[in-house]
């Protein structure tokens, strides 16, 4: 009973290690978004409750962006739907990977879906079985230092000074370029990545907004499955 | 501390739109076959996505992030995550100290 116990702790804890670099990374952001907010007039009970309701980084920080007084929820709606419909291709990638989770664990799991946590439990996945608890173990902390760190930026607010004089508001793209090279797979991999990068580059040059996420993405996931056709043609 | 009533309602229809995102690829799944062009297309949404996401700032931004975004996938070929991001968010200070 008592093993039983420390192994699930011990599968919990697991998913914390996994994502511990990631927080170190995100609570900077957290504390940029916090004051930002402060920036444009919000209360710190307001980027609170956006942190913990909304909890994806890139679509608050683009709210802030277009925010208007008083806010139009139609327009900061849209942005989010555009910015997140990444999170679409996300949730139907980890879908499939989510056998042990039962009943409605799984719709509840990717609630909590942000990009950190996803690209980690993929990694998780790919390399061995993805279990709930230590999805909890990720989330968890991580949902808590989002929330914490926006509340901590939003009361220092004008404090901070400008993250970008320390390099810090490159944390999050380095993240990512470290998770990229984690999923490279061969040759394949590589025509997703200049298909996707060069799409995202034009689009986000020539069309205002953030379409090019959407579109590098989905011309990633077209060269996937040309390249994929091809390879059966020849075979 | 205080709660405007439309930065309410704004946070709300964000909060709405962020979760019907995140149900819908779950859902679609659900209700498409299987098959090997399927398997293919869905093993390459993470590369794909997280591609589309740092391009901009990674080749079109300037060149302190273009350099160190190329520190980074060098060192994260040898160095944990902590330590290949440090080094990243290292250069690019350097970087841009330097009037990059």
């Amino acid at each position: 009973m008592l093993q039983q116990q420390r192994g699930r702790v011990g599968e919990f804890l697991g998913g914390t290690r996994a994502i511990l670099p990631l927080i170190v990374a995100l609570v900077p952001i957290g504390l940029v978004f916090g004051a930002v907010s402060a920036t444009k007039g919000l209360s710190a009970l307001e980027a609170v409750l956006m942190s913990a309701l909304v909890f994806a980084g890139g679509s608050q920080f683009v709210a802030m962006d277009i925010w208007t007084h008083p806010a139009s929820w139609s327009a900061v709606a849209f942005a989010a739907l555009l910015v997140n419909m990444r999170h679409v291709l996300m949730g139907a990638s980890i879908g499939t990977k989510m056998a042990s989770f039962k009943g409605v664990r799984k719709y509840i799991a990717v609630l909590f879906l942000a990009d950190e946590i996803w690209a980690v439990s993929e990694f998780k996945a790919g390399r061995d079985r993805l279990t709930p608890l230590w999805f909890a173990g990720v989330a968890a902390p991580f949902y808590a230092a989002w929330v914490g760190s926006t509340l901590a930026g939003a009361m220092l607010g004008a404090f901070l000074g400008d993250p970008a004089v320390i390099g810090l508001d490159f944390a999050f793209p380095a993240v990512f370029v470290v998770l990229v090279m984690g999923f490279w797979k061969g040759r394949e991999t590589g025509a997703v990545l200049i298909a996707s990068g060069a799409t995202a580059v034009l689009v986000q040059h020539f069309v205002p907004g953030v379409w090019y996420i959407a579109a590098g993405a989905l011309v990633g996931l077209v060269a996937a499955l040309w390249s994929g056709r091809a390879g059966t043609v020849a075979a | 501390m205080t709660l405007d009533l439309h930065t309410l309602l704004a946070i709300l229809a964000m909060a709405a739109a962020t979760v019907f995102t995140r149900l819908s690829g779950l859902l679609l799944v659900r209700h498409v076959g299987m098959d090997d062009g399927m398997r293919s297309a869905i093993e390459a949404i993470p590369p794909a996505v997280l591609m589309a996401v740092i391009a901009p700032t990674a080749f079109a931004t300037g060149w302190a992030e273009t350099i160190a975004c190329l520190v980074t996938a060098l060192a994260a070929r040898r160095l944990p995550m902590l330590a290949s991001v440090a080094l990243g968010v290292l250069t690019v200070a350097l970087l841009r100290a330097a009037g990059l």
